[in-house]
Order: structure tokens, then sequence, then C-alpha cells
């Protein structure tokens, strides 16, 4: 026996048979926060994977495959106006970082050979925070005020932490890398407009699909709800109509896409659920058999859902078991939560913003947690706090920023990050909450 | 012929990796593969979009996992 290699083995053997000899199964608390967990997912499942991811995968991919990320990068680069170069920065997180494994060696690519530190920290902030799938699933489970509160909180504090970064660091401003910077060549395949009006019929989609219903029954909102599945299917045959027209997917292919959806939609007008998942199978099957771009784009979607679901089910189970549904009680009592972050104070802002500032989220696990969190009595300033410090760092991630910044300039980072977050947590908190 | 991978680990450059060991070894090229995942070298590359190939030094490809036979015709140069 190697001991020396096998003594991590036995260490887990141990903890694992300790853990099941010990299985709190049969106390309360512990079998109604499995059934918590469980519940958890099967609301995920029903309300929020079709309409919601389903859609959100298929934009995230087409940002990867039609949007020139060259012509952003050129406002990035070493000659770049200083002022645009921050505005970039902190928006262009929505089209370069769909991925967060991107985030990283863009970040350190601005600092090495770009726009300098002010900028590279601005998009190292606002990235993880602003990409599509976040902001979706963010205001369609925490509700439209806290999504829009995440974005437009994110892309002012990204130009706030970079300008005082580079102001903090003005004397230290390194020579830059004599490289020239590689840029993927930019290719115009089709105008901005039509690009713009594909991109805006799969918004369309996403947002109509998913009208909530109002509270009062009369008025525009209740009206749109009540037409909500016709908008939708309008922007439906205008996607089908460019895809054939500007996309160059075969028109028979689309068409046959097109006839079952109509079918399921005139039998079965109660079950909208049933037309929207037959339109979407048609979409994959449309862009799977293409060989060009329609195929790039369902490859690049598929990509960003084999990588995502699957931290989604375990991040859903975790929050379930931990926090419980809406109304009920999971591992962790109640009034912990409320004490720790409920609230507004200046203490729960802080403590929200700095244990999100060091623990990992994988992506987009972050919501479902702070969903069990805000109905456990998490405040509304102190959830945005987290939800601003969050994503942007974890101890992982500072580790690596450590290797391309250097110890006082992560510390400076991290610290502004935090103190930044827990201002804006409260003054979220006081108007909003 | 020298070939680098270019990214942190994530699923693509592994994807990249793989192809490009399919693609050498089809066209029976002598070939040596690394894989850069330290930033610091990356960008001496002037890479900031991962994952990135190279082949003997000369950038071919960046931010894309590209078709295996685009990679064959990266490698025949």
């Amino acid at each position: 026996m190697n001991w020396k290699k096998e003594w991590k083995y036995l260490l887990l053997i141990i903890a694992v048979f300790l853990g099941c000899f010990y299985l709190p199964v049969g106390t309360a608390r512990f079998d109604n926060a499995v059934i918590e967990a469980f519940h958890l997912v099967k609301w995920y499942a029903r309300e929020h994977v079709l309409l919601c991811l389903v859609p959100a995968f298929f934009i995230a991919g087409a940002i990867g495959v039609f949007v020139s990320q060259a012509s952003v990068m050129k406002y990035l680069g070493p000659m770049a106006n200083k002022m645009l170069a921050y505005g970039v920065a902190a928006v262009s997180g929505t089209i370069l970082a769909v991925c967060s494994c991107t985030i990283l060696p863009l970040f350190a690519g601005i600092y090495k050979m770009g726009a300098g530190l002010g900028p590279a920290t601005a998009f190292l902030y606002s990235g993880p925070a602003i990409n599509v799938l976040a902001i979706i699933l963010t205001a369609r489970i925490l509700g439209p005020e806290m999504g829009i509160a995440r974005a437009v909180g994110a892309v002012l504090l990204s130009v706030v932490i970079g300008a005082l970064m580079a102001f903090f660091f003005r004397k230290e401003e390194k020579a830059k890398l004599a490289i020239q910077m590689a840029m993927p060549p930019e290719e115009v395949k089709r105008p901005l407009w039509q690009t713009s009006l594909y991109f805006a019929a799969m918004i369309g989609i996403l947002v109509f699909a998913n009208w909530g219903k109002p509270q009062e029954s009369m008025g525009v909102w209740a009206a749109i709800f009540a037409a909500k599945w016709l908008i939708t299917a309008g922007f439906a045959a205008g996607l089908a109509l460019m895809l054939i027209f500007w996309f160059d997917m075969r028109a028979w292919k689309v068409a046959a896409t097109a006839v079952p959806v109509a079918i399921f939609a005139v039998l079965l007008p109660d079950q909208p659920l049933v037309a929207f998942t037959a339109g979407f199978i048609g979409l994959s099957m449309v862009t799977a058999t293409d060989r060009g771009e329609g195929g790039a784009w369902f490859a690049s979607s598929w990509t960003f859902a084999k990588q995502i679901l699957p931290l989604l089910l375990v991040g859903v189970l975790v929050a379930g078991a931990l926090l419980g549904r809406v109304g009920y009680e999971g591992l962790i009592p109640s009034e912990w939560v409320a004490r720790a972050v409920g609230g507004n104070s200046l203490a729960a802002n802080f403590f929200a913003s700095f244990a999100g500032a060091f623990m990992y989220f994988a992506t987009l696990t972050e919501v479902p947690i702070l969903q069990g969190l805000m109905a456990n009595g998490m405040g509304k300033g102190p959830a945005l706090a987290l939800l601003l410090a969050g994503p942007a760092l974890s101890l992982p991630s500072m580790l690596v920023i450590n290797t391309v910044l250097g110890l006082k300039k992560t510390v400076v980072f991290v610290s502004l990050v935090i103190v930044m977050a827990t201002i804006s947590g409260m003054l979220f908190g006081m108007f909003f909450g | 012929m020298k070939i680098y991978v270019l990214g942190p680990g994530c699923a693509k450059c592994t994807q990249l990796a793989e192809m490009a060991t399919a693609a050498a070894q089809e066209l029976g090229i002598d070939f040596e593969l690394e894989k850069v995942s330290d930033f610091n070298k990356i960008m001496s590359f002037g890479v900031m979009m991962t994952p990135g190939l190279v082949v003997d030094g000369e950038v071919k490809c960046i931010g894309r996992v590209p078709s295996l036979a685009e990679v064959k015709e990266m490698l025949k140069k």
C-alpha cells in the first residue's frame, strides 16, 4: 500500500461513512429541507426552463457567433480614447463575456496591451454581472426591479471603480508590452440593421413569452398579457423570415417548423407551451443541420446549455435544501438570515457584500441562492450588495487577478468592490426596500 | 512543429487541444503540443481572447473553436 497516495481516499471514506452514520434522516428540519430542495427544482423546471432559459441560451449563442468582437475590442486598444474606453469597457461585458472563463484573459489583455488599468478593472467588474444570461435570469426570478438595478449598478460602479483604480495607481502605469494585440479578423457578413433586427426579434420572443399577469385586469399591461402569445408568434414569424432571407436557412426546413407550431397553436390554444416547445425543437433542428452560420449558432448555444444547466440544477438543489421555497424554511432558520442580512443596516449590507466577494458562485447560481435568502428575510439592499460584489469576485478569481495585478492593486480592487457594493446596497434599500 | 493551445483551462480550450492533436495526427505531422494557462504567457503572444491556437510562433486562431477542417488548414500553412 502506498499510504502517501491512499490517505486521501481513506479520509474521504471515513468522512462519508461518518456522514451516513449520523445522517439526520427523521429529524423534521432535515426531512423538510430535502423535500424543499425537490419542490424548488420542480418549480424551476416548470416555470423557468422552457420559456426563459432556452431562448436565453439561443440569444447568448447568437451573440457569440453573430456579434463581431473585434469591432468592440478596437475601443479597448492602446490607442483608444480614454473616456470612450471606460464606457465601452463598462457595457461590453454584455457581448464579450458570455462565458465567465473569457473575462480574465480579456482583463489581462486590456491591462497589459490595451487601454490600461482603469478600463481593464471596469471590464473585470462589470463583465460577469451584465452578461445577457445573468440579467435575464435575475429579472425573471428576482423581479425586473432587481434585474435593472443589477445591470445599471454594475455599469455605473464599474466606471467608478475603474477610474479610482487608475487614479490611485496613476504613477505606476507601466510601460505597455510592445506586442501587437492579435485580433480576430473583422468579418462583415450583413449590415448592422439586419443583425439588430434579428436580435430584437429574439429578445421580443423572450420578453413577451414571459410577460407576467398584471394585478389589474384592465389597462395596457393586461391587454399585452392577453395578447402575449399573439405578439410572441409575430416575433417568431419575423425571426423565421429573417433566417430564410438573411441567414440562408432552407425555406422548406423553416416551413417544416412553422407548420407544426401553427397546428399546435390552433389545436391546443390553452397549452401555449406545446407550440412554444415545438418551435424551439424546430429551430434546433433547422440550425443544427445547417453547415454554415446556423450550425455555428446552434453549437454555441448548445455549449452554453451544456455548461450552465448542470451548475444551475445543483445550485437550485443546494439553495432549496439550505433555504427552502418562498414561505418555507430549509436547513437554515429564517431568523438567522433575518439577523445577518435583514433590514437595510450598514452591517447587513457590509456582511452581504463581504461574503459575496469571497464566496464562489458558479455561473448564475447566485440567483436561486439569493431568491432563497430574500424569501427568508434578506433585505433588498443587502441582496443588491451581494449581487454587485458576488459574481465579480471570488477567492479563486482573486488569486488569478493577483498574478496579473500584484498584491497591492488586488487588495485595493477587492476593498473598492466591497465598499462600493455596500454603499449601493444601502442606497437601493433606502429608496426601494 | 510546435503547437501552443492558449487558455485558462475551460471546456473550449480542452476541445481545441483535442482537435489540434487529432488534426496533426491525421496529417501525419511531427508535433509537440503545449497547453499554456499562465496569463502572462498568454499575453506574450498578444492573445486576449481564448482559446487561442499558435503554430510555430504564429497566432492562427483566437476567441473561438474552429472546425477540424480549419485546424488542418492552419497546420498545413
